[in-house]
């Protein structure tokens, strides 16, 4: 099942902080958006009143249409997969995945179907009667996924569902995740402060800080051209130049004022956009590309952040003139 | 340094011991007093003891009081804590305070307090007096072990199934009870254990139907005899029986 | 708005069985104790006022004065030396019998603890009195030819005491004690520190607060005790809970009783008051 989710200029106070100051955001059924931020921007507050765990201070959350006002957790078509899992485990498998149909009185030989139903969608068939600490982390964390999953609900809450596992196993998890969101159809949200994690599986990312959502957008659309400049450090490295009526430090590039933004990646040997002869200060091998730190010669007190193409081998002290391929001008408002 | 450790270690547990050895050794005494010298082995005391009327039927209010009033406590001080750890109520340090303080006062205080509240409502002391004791000083315990147990791994877990559709009475039964399980009957038997011995409530708030410890109390009065060895080693051998299989069933599962 | 106030209900519905208990069978009967304590003695009748006369009587009459100073001393006495006994015990079994055998050891060195309260007092008094096993064994080895006075002195009923607390202050040190990561050691050391240096500045301090709570805890229970004093110690003096037995039991003075009790609980508050910082009675 499935169903839309809308947030209508929801505020959120913990004592005088304010934790989420008037957010709106719709998201359409069947959607997997990702909540993006660092920590304390509120993002988790966000999914805790979408779960009922908590109530605004104001605004509205409708779900299906439905205003979700003193609609307690267990009544709301929203299911959790929590950080730490939350495994019953007294519980075996089967009875923590069937739990939520057993509290909706639904009979042990139907609820243990199902049960064995969802372990096999996320990949644990055959393990019903096992224990949650017989599983290493990221069984664990597909049972819950299939706890979660097992009473149907509309939309499916994550909240750091992947930050509990080491990052090679994360990397698997969460192309796994948005499989399986493809095949149930449910409407995911799900919050994460990693940048990759929430390009991997997003639909939509929706960038949050200091309890405003800073941009909104499919991942492509935030990376290439963020709406701020917090989204777009946060998307990942980016090099910030600033501009007054045209000039820089880097002379005449772009203009109006503001700030100007190329992503590390986006400067190379050629490109539209020239940045003149830089000094190599220093030089790291990273795999898929060559990471630099280089000051242009025309501003001494600019350092560039570059990764250059894997097989060009640069020394530090070495003068190249570099160029970007693609810029972004972030006007001052 | 290493030897000293080892004699000290020899030394504590001969004082630790010593009283118990004497209780025990002697409670077999063949003679009429539990002194030195040891005058040959007997079962004549035990014998005596299994055959007085008053003392079995201390005996059995004294596990009646204990398991009653020990279930009580917990249930009330169970849903206490949970009460208290889950959800944000005003004044929730003071009320964490108020439940805590019968800790703090003396068993005399307790009683004489119940006492005089007891004689002013003209209520007649019977074994269910005392048991209204037993619970005000196990309710404490109760409580503190079961709000020190509820840490955030439950909280979560209950939150997953109130989120999953369980009803609070649910998520009671189902999920934080199950989980607290073995804080919940270490402190249901030291409840039991704190209840069975208990002398100075008991002692002031019965009037006929007494417990063991007073029935052992009024033995005392009559002098040493190798009569109250037996019922102390007796006494010792069931407590001592009940934590060997404690220890064995409770607290030797696997986490 | 709703669903807070659903949830506050269940609080205080959870909450009220044992909230309402505590009212009734703790708070009112203190107040009533407290009540009590202000009426007097006319005859063998309780006249209720406000008469502060037991109080004054409690400080001002040397008989229940000195009860209050046997109390305070003997449980001072007591609280020290079983600390001091504990402490050591504690910290070899954590750290110098193996670990596998250490649950076994702190088990036997307190298995005493699961003999009746009554029945332990009793049986220090079979070991140290007239016939007991220790005058019989000093004589028999010719040290002594007169038995000594031990039962019915103040140093059995700190011997039966600190039998009793050094079991309970083991294992709270100990709970303490095993808890603490060898690495506090290793990095004193590793700094310089001697092991004298070592326990002194790290291994006490941070088991202080185990320490602490574990004295708290006796000195309520010893202060409040009436059984060992009155077995070990018998009449020779007397301590505060046998004077309150002796009001209540022989002249039936209840306001007095009381008034006594109260003082008993202020000195409890006074010790509370000045160990609150670093008592941890929620963790017991």
């Amino acid at each position: 099942m499935t169903a839309s989710l809308s947030i209508q200029s929801v505020t959120q106070r913990y004592g005088t902080a304010l934790a989420l100051d008037a957010v709106s955001l719709d998201i359409a059924a069947g959607e997997f958006v990702v909540l993006l931020g660092p920590s304390g921007c509120g993002k988790t507050t966000l999914l805790n009143l979408i779960g009922g765990f908590a109530e605004p201070v104001s605004g509205r959350i409708l779900i299906g249409g439905k205003d979700m006002a003193g609609v307690a957790p267990a009544q709301r078509p929203t299911t959790t997969v929590f950080q730490d899992y939350a495994l019953f485990p007294h519980m075996t498998l089967a009875d923590n995945v069937g739990f939520g149909l057993r509290m909706r009185g639904v009979a042990r030989p139907e609820r243990r179907a199902k049960a064995e139903e969802m372990l096999a969608l996320v990949g644990l068939p055959g393990k019903a009667l096992r224990r949650p600490h017989e599983l290493s982390g990221g069984q664990r964390q597909r049972v819950a996924l299939a706890r979660a999953l097992a009473v149907a609900p509309d939309v499916l809450l994550l909240d750091e569902p992947l930050g509990a596992l080491d990052l090679k196993l994360r990397r698997a998890m969460q192309d796994e995740l948005k499989e399986i969101q493809r095949r149930v159809g449910t409407t995911f949200v799900h919050v994460t402060h990693d940048q990759e994690e929430a390009m991997a599986v997003a639909d939509r990312i929706v960038v949050m800080n200091a309890g405003k959502i800073a941009d909104v957008g499919p991942p492509r659309e935030v990376y290439l051209s963020p709406k701020s400049l917090f989204s777009a450090a946060f998307m990942g490295e980016i090099n910030q130049i600033a501009v007054r009526d045209g000039q820089s430090a880097l002379g005449a590039l772009v203009p109006g004022t503001g700030t100007l933004l190329i992503r590390p990646e986006a400067i190379g040997l050629n490109g539209a956009l020239p940045l003149g002869l830089c000094r190599v200060e220093d030089v790291a091998f990273f795999g898929t590309h060559v990471r630099a730190h280089v000051t242009p010669l025309k501003a001494p007190g600019t350092r560039l952040t570059v990764h250059l193409a894997q097989t060009l081998s640069v020394e530090p002290g070495a003068v190249l003139d570099l160029a970007a391929t693609d810029h972004l001008m972030l006007e001052e408002e | 340094m290493r030897l000293l450790s080892w004699a000290y270690l020899a030394a504590a547990y001969a004082f630790v011991f010593l009283p118990v050895v004497v209780l025990v050794v002697f409670s077999f005494q063949d003679g009429r007093l539990p002194v030195p010298p040891f005058q040959g082995f007997s079962l004549q005391w035990y014998d005596k003891i299994l055959g007085n009327g008053a003392l079995m039927t201390a005996l059995w209010h004294s596990a009646l009081v204990a398991f009653v009033s020990s279930a009580l406590a917990l249930v009330m001080g169970f849903l206490a804590a949970h009460a208290l750890a889950r959800v944000r109520l005003p004044g929730s340090v003071l009320l964490r305070g108020l439940l805590i303080a019968p800790m703090t006062v003396s068993y005399l205080i307790i009683a004489l307090g119940l006492l005089t509240t007891f004689n002013q409502a003209g209520i007649s002391l019977s074994l269910w007096t005392a048991g209204i004791g037993h619970v005000v000083i196990n309710l404490p315990l109760c409580f503190a072990i079961a709000y020190a147990a509820m840490g955030d791994h439950q909280k979560n877990a209950e939150r997953a199934a109130r989120d999953l559709g369980a009803t609070e009475a649910q998520v009671l039964w189902h999920v934080s009870a199950p989980m607290l399980a073995p804080a919940l009957a270490a402190a249901f038997f030291l409840s039991v254990t704190f209840s069975w011995d208990e002398f100075i409530i008991a002692f002031l708030l019965t009037r006929f139907d007494v417990t063991l410890p007073v029935e052992i109390w009024s033995m005392l009065r009559s002098g040493l005899s190798p009569a109250t060895n037996a019922v102390g080693s007796l006494v010792f051998l069931v407590s001592v029986s009940a934590v060997v299989l404690m220890e064995i069933f409770l607290f030797r599962r696997p986490k | 708005m709703s669903l807070h106030a659903a949830e506050r209900k269940l609080g205080w519905g959870l909450l009220a069985p044992a909230l309402l208990w505590t009212l009734a069978f703790f708070v009112l009967p203190f107040l009533a104790m407290l009540a009590l304590s202000f009426a007097h003695m006319e005859g063998r009748a309780i006249v209720q006022g406000f008469d502060p006369g037991n109080y004054i009587r409690a400080f001002t009459d040397w008989s229940q004065l000195k009860a209050l100073i046997n109390s305070v001393e003997i449980t001072v006495t007591v609280t020290v030396i079983s600390v001091v006994l504990a402490w050591p015990l504690a910290a070899i079994i954590a750290w110098r019998v193996p670990q596998r055998f250490q649950r076994l050891a702190l088990l036997m060195a307190v298995l005493p603890f699961w003999t009746s309260y009554v029945v332990r007092s009793y049986s220090w008094l079979l070991v140290l009195g007239k016939n007991g096993v220790i005058n019989k064994a000093l004589m028999g080895t010719g040290l002594i030819s007169e038995p000594l006075a031990l039962a019915s002195t103040r140093t059995a009923t700190v011997i039966g005491f600190v039998h009793f607390f050094v079991m309970l202050l083991t294992l709270t040190i100990y709970a303490n004690l095993i808890q603490l990561s060898p690495n506090y050691a290793r990095a004193a050391q590793d700094l310089g520190a001697g092991d004298w240096a070592t326990f002194v500045h790290v291994i006490l301090p941070l088991t202080l607060p185990g320490v602490i709570t574990g004295a708290f805890v006796t000195f309520v229970l010893c202060i409040g005790d009436y059984i060992t004093p009155q077995i070990l110690g018998g009449n020779a003096e007397l301590t505060l809970p046998q004077l309150i037995m002796l009001q209540m039991g022989r002249s039936g003075n209840f306001p007095m009783a009381s008034a006594l009790s109260v003082v008993l609980m202020a000195v409890v508050t006074l010790a509370y008051a000045a160990c609150s910082r670093w008592l941890r009675l929620d963790r017991l």
